[in-house]
């Protein structure tokens, strides 16, 4: 049992946090004024008159953009601390090839959404 | 901590490395020239798998664990392989002419297969539930594509998003089951973890629910039931090729890390899982010979058969001895010949883009066409598991290991549901021996190419070689598991 009071720091944490958020709402709905007109029922879209509905399709190349980013983000994640060990790492060789590999193989992936006309905006 | 570079031995992972470089290859082609000429791609995979085969065949002597104890290199490891490399060829042969036939022979298609490929053989041989997690979701993000590989077909397309999203539901429960285990055991390599759950102060409780969401994760792969719902409509919306090769080969890997992972790292338990799975096995028994009675689509009704075959696999495992592991592969092996063999039945059983998928069309094919009537009957025969037929074999071997560990219920409910599922096997020969063929059948005959009849040749040779002189193979099996897994 007394392994799971570890967790009871967590637990007040959780119930503070939650305390905190109900307590700061509710004195802000007690305290504010409240005059509701239709402009301020709209949603707040940069100042803007919003256009059209809430529920709208996202064009699927903003996905296939997103995934290509991701992809590359993740690999610079791996690149960092491995270009900051490099010195340190042995073999110094096949870790460097290890690495080109793993590159290159995203390089194919890259190569290939390419040639699949993925990156072009307009077709 | 300093870093130390795991030391890597590469002839262990060869087979793999050639398939994932081979599909690199086979994208890389395909995407510098679209219009490169499919025999060539259909060819460099065919070399690929021979190559990834050799490499395999290199193993045969070693037995050890390596990658830092991710990797196993032992008998079953091996077997499983040959099993998967059979698959992935065989799929190769019944695909080329049914791709272009349907018109979605895109270049693709084969890079995909060899990569789901090489994450079936990783599972095979993974001795880490990380590792095996990695392959699984390697081989299920292939497959998925594949199934919905006919993308104009509504059918397909439903049957790669019913997969998809159920798929990834079970990956979640395997992934919160390796997390409990390694909270449980402290390590997610399955010989630590057979150490620890052995020890008294483990945390039980712990160890139940995360053996219990493992169970899950494989039971939804290997399409057991109450986890077989998405199998029918993958198996009838797939194009027939791409079924074949999930029937064949993923219930294949998904077996052999069931078994190895139980088996080993849940060896401790076996007490506790045994009961429980002896209730899964009986009941995806029961109810895949019980619905396919019900269907009137002939890929459906395959899919149900591949739920019941799930079961008898599971007896394999329930028996949890070294002949149980033997049969399993053994039966493995031949049931991935046979269902490959008959699903090439059905792409051959008319020309055009169309097959003959309602059971009324294959009324009087016999007659007409006795050499194909006679090969899809014998696929349907070893199925059913009648002599002199590989099948039998296999389930005979099945049921001496479960009567071995002392189950004899369990092979008392096999044998009734064996004989419930004789019933739509033999209706369907019936169907196509003793109906009159109708004048018309919509089909202008049948199309068989010389890719199709030599896959169809190989199934039917091994059915029937396998059944009658079946030692060879079953000393295979057996000294593959004889020095039990490494680890």
């Amino acid at each position: 049992m007394s392994y799971y009071w570890q967790y009871g720091t967590l637990g007040a944490l959780t119930a503070v946090g939650g305390a905190f958020v109900v307590i700061a709402f509710l004195g802000n709905r007690l305290m504010r004024p409240r005059k509701p007109r239709v402009e301020k029922a709209t949603t707040y879209e940069c100042g803007m008159d919003p256009v059209g509905e809430g529920w709208s399709n996202t064009h699927i190349r903003y996905y296939l953009f997103a995934f290509l980013f991701v992809i590359f983000d993740v690999e610079s994640v791996f690149l960092f601390p491995w270009a900051v060990q490099l010195e340190k790492l042995r073999p110094q060789g096949t870790v460097l090839v290890e690495m080109i590999v793993f590159i290159g193989i995203l390089a194919i992936g890259l190569l290939y959404a390419w040639k699949k006309k993925v990156l072009e905006w307009v077709k | 901590m300093p870093f130390v570079a795991p030391h890597i031995a590469w002839h262990g992972i060869a087979p793999e490395l050639a398939l994932v470089g081979g599909a690199l290859v086979a994208l890389l082609i395909d995407a510098v020239k679209p219009a490169v000429d499919r025999r060539f791609l259909a060819g460099l995979s065919l070399a690929t798998i021979g190559l990834a085969a050799w490499f395999t065949f290199d193993l045969r002597d070693t037995r050890a664990v390596i990658m830092q104890g991710t990797l196993a290199v032992d008998g079953v490891a091996l077997f499983g392989r040959l099993i998967l490399l059979i698959t992935a060829a065989m799929t190769i042969l019944i695909s080329y002419h049914y791709l272009s036939r349907r018109r979605i022979h895109r270049g693709e298609y084969y890079p995909l297969l060899l990569l789901a490929t090489s994450g079936m053989t990783l599972l095979a041989a993974s001795n880490d539930l990380l590792l095996s997690f990695l392959a699984i979701e390697t081989l299920s993000l292939a497959l998925y594509v594949m199934v919905g590989f006919a993308r104009r077909d509504e059918k397909s397309q439903e049957g790669a998003l019913k997969y998809f999203l159920l798929g990834a539901f079970s990956s979640a429960f395997l992934l919160y089951g390796i997390a409990l285990t390694y909270g449980a055991t402290g390590s997610t390599q399955l010989s630590v973890i057979s150490k620890q759950a052995a020890v008294a102060s483990v945390d039980e409780r712990l160890m139940f629910v995360a053996v219990a969401m493992i169970a899950v994760g494989f039971a939804f792969k290997v399409a057991a039931v109450p986890f077989h719902m998405w199998s029918p409509d993958a198996y009838q919306g797939a194009p027939t090729s791409v079924t074949g090769f999930m029937a064949a080969g993923t219930k294949a890997a998904a077996f052999i890390g069931f078994f190895r992972v139980f088996l080993v790292a849940f060896g401790a338990l076996q007490w506790d899982w045994r009961p429980v799975l002896w209730i899964v096995a009986v009941a995806t028994m029961a109810v895949g010979s019980l619905l396919a009675i019900a269907q009137t689509d002939v890929k459906r009704m395959l899919a149900y058969s591949s739920i019941a075959h799930a079961g008898y696999v599971l007896i394999g495992l329930v028996a949890a001895n070294r002949d149980g592991v033997s049969a399993a592969l053994f039966y493995l092996l031949i049931y991935a010949v046979m269902v490959l063999g008959a699903f090439a039945a059905v792409i051959v059983s008319a020309p055009g883009g169309s097959e003959r998928l309602s059971l009324a069309e294959w009324g009087g094919i016999g007659r007409r066409y006795p050499v194909f009537g006679g090969a899809m009957t014998l696929f349907l025969l070893a199925l059913a598991g009648l002599p002199p037929t590989s099948g039998f074999t296999g389930k005979f071997l099945l049921f001496a290991a479960a009567i071995k560990a002392h189950e004899n219920a369990l092979v008392v409910a096999a044998t009734i549901t064996s004989v419930v599922a004789a019933f739509f096997y033999v209706r369907l020969i019936v169907l196509i021996w003793l109906q009159d063929p109708p004048p018309d059948d919509g089909h202008p005959g049948i199309g068989p190419t010389p890719a199709l009849i030599t896959s169809l040749g190989i199934a039917a040779a091994a059915t029937i070689v396998f059944g009658v002189w079946p030692q060879s193979l079953i000393d295979l099996a057996r000294n593959a598991i004889s020095h039990g897994f490494v680890g």
